[in-house]
């Protein structure tokens, strides 16, 4: 069975609809890539799996259980982390506030010094309010407070957007770190080689709609694909 | 020109009259900011505060223990219209949650004018607070001095309560993003709800030290409601600091321009706000381009 099954949902934003009758299946300890152009429903199909969007109607069955229609914080405990494209570290709050605040609802949470030999960039950093973080810090910290929840499936929404390449390889170490360790990740994109570096599984939405699933071999071996929809 | 004993007397008020609208502000911009919604009943929730500290004080004859009553009275109060009405009101869009509290605060103040009657309540000023102490070349009452004591005492609460505790960092937290805080496991309706609480409590605080100088009548909150908008304005929406440093900005403009004009006092004070909004849009401790 898979840790998380998505029949059929769909989602709003207002009167519009994003999602049509979108169907995933994401199994433990894997990494599956979710790639797609801009405003094709990539974001909306994450905050609708972290409730903070809610799907007007459809299944999103995650270790078994119906967690569509559940209020985001009710699905943050069960274990699904949303690492958010604008990252919304709280800038009043130091480095270590965050972290601090992200374990409070947790009670398997990490200790600071676990989260520190992860990123011991934070760890020198940890006075500093998060308005003072340069991009790469951001993200680095965005996924942390994903991690000090022991988060089993986390949820990357467009994690290297606008970073250094160098600081985009530190990055996907550490989600290769987090995939060896099996952890569930499902990661946004536009950076599609990047992605699909590290993703076993990937899916490709076009205006909402599902339209590939495959392997990334599987994909660079369909270049129109990957032209048509990916632009690449 | 008023002589300087006079200028530094209406300076003395002013600071005065700006503590106590500090910590009107505070509890409306904690709410504002933590919950979005703006509470058009927070005046009347000040309101609360006197007359359930005035029938504490009917029913034992202690001050003190009128002070708690009035605390009291608007915490449940302001709990019970959270979980009753404003809940409802957090995905509306700001011209229902305005309209809602709007009314909910009408509702309070006829529901009061109907069992007390609209004729002004006496609330005596306490034994301990009798008589009047020479400061200098200036005479000031010693209630007013103990209020503006109790009022920073309130304010130096708030303060260790929003930055020293770890309800505290939440709430911190969900002023600046309550979707986060939520995402990351933490209930915020929860959190709501006692913002929302220690928002009323703070009014219902200030408006029973304030009635034995006040008349307490129910429209007492009106004017209170009105400056501490004001105030928030200036100080910027949703920020703590803000409202001490806007509370007594306005409370000075308020005081000093009364020396050469009462009239004018109030007209100024919507002035200063208005050459504030053109330079600077957010208020003086807002951040710029918050929702």
């Amino acid at each position: 069975m898979s840790l998380l099954e998505i029949e059929n949902i769909n989602s709003y934003y207002g009167d519009s609809h994003v999602l049509f009758d979108l169907s995933m299946q994401i199994n433990e300890h894997e990494v599956v890539a979710l790639l797609g152009r801009n405003g094709a429903g990539k974001s909306t199909t994450l905050k609708s799996l972290m409730g903070a969007v809610k799907p007007q109607n459809g299944v999103i069955r995650y270790d078994g259980k119906d967690i569509c229609g559940l209020p985001p914080y009710e699905i943050a405990q069960l274990g699904i982390q949303l690492v958010p494209e604008e990252r919304r570290i709280f800038g009043s709050l130091n480095v270590e506030e965050n972290l601090q605040l992200a374990a409070l609802s947790e009670p398997r949470a990490w200790s600071l010094e676990k989260i520190y030999e992860y990123f011991p960039r934070l760890l020198e950093r940890r006075r500093s309010r998060g308005t003072d973080l340069s991009g790469g810090e951001q993200q680095m910290l965005a996924i942390a407070r994903a991690l000090i929840r022991d988060a089993r499936l986390i949820l990357l929404d467009e994690p290297f957007e606008g970073l250094a390449p160098i600081i985009v390889q530190d990055l996907l170490r550490v989600a290769r770190q987090l995939a060896d360790e099996g952890r569930t990740i499902v990661i946004v994109e536009q950076n599609v080689a990047a992605a699909l570096s590290i993703a076993q599984r990937v899916y490709i939405i076009n205006n909402g709609h599902l339209v590939y699933e495959g392997t990334p071999a599987e994909l660079h071996a369909q270049p129109e694909i990957m032209h048509e929809y990916l632009g690449v | 020109m008023p002589s300087l004993p006079l200028f530094l007397s209406q300076l003395f008020n002013g600071l005065a009259t700006g503590l106590l609208l500090s910590l009107i502000s505070a509890g409306l911009t904690i709410i504002y900011g933590t919950l979005g919604v703006l509470n058009l009943a927070h005046g009347a929730l000040f309101m609360v505060g006197a007359y359930a500290g005035f029938m504490a004080l009917q029913w034992t004859g202690s001050f003190v223990i009128a002070i708690f009553g009035g605390m009291i009275g608007s915490l449940l109060v302001g709990l019970v219209m959270e979980r009753v009405i404003v809940r409802f009101y957090y995905q509306r869009p700001p011209e229902d949650q305005i309209l809602v509290t709007f009314g909910i605060g009408i509702v309070i103040t006829e529901l009061v004018r109907l069992s007390f009657g609209g004729i002004s309540k006496p609330v005596p000023i306490p034994s301990w607070g009798e008589g009047i102490t020479r400061m200098g070349f200036l005479f000031y009452p010693n209630y007013r001095i103990e209020m503006m004591v109790f009022v920073a005492i309130a304010l130096l609460a708030l303060y260790l309560l929003l930055y020293r505790t770890r309800l505290g960092m939440i709430v911190r937290a969900g002023i600046e993003d309550s979707l986060m805080v939520n995402m990351l496991g933490i209930n915020v309706y929860r959190i709501f709800l006692l913002v929302f609480g220690i928002g009323a409590m703070t009014a219902g605080f200030a408006g029973i030290v304030t009635s034995p100088i006040l008349a307490v009548t129910p429209d007492m909150g009106e004017v209170f409601l009105v400056q501490s908008f004001v105030v928030i304005v200036i100080g910027g929406v949703g920020s703590f600091p803000g409202a001490i440093i806007g509370g007594i900005i306005a409370g000075e403009i308020v005081s000093l321009t009364s020396m050469f004009s009462p009239a004018y006092s109030q007209v100024m004070l919507f002035a200063v706000m208005a050459v504030l909004l053109a330079v600077r849009p957010q208020g003086l401790f807002g951040i710029e381009g918050r929702e």
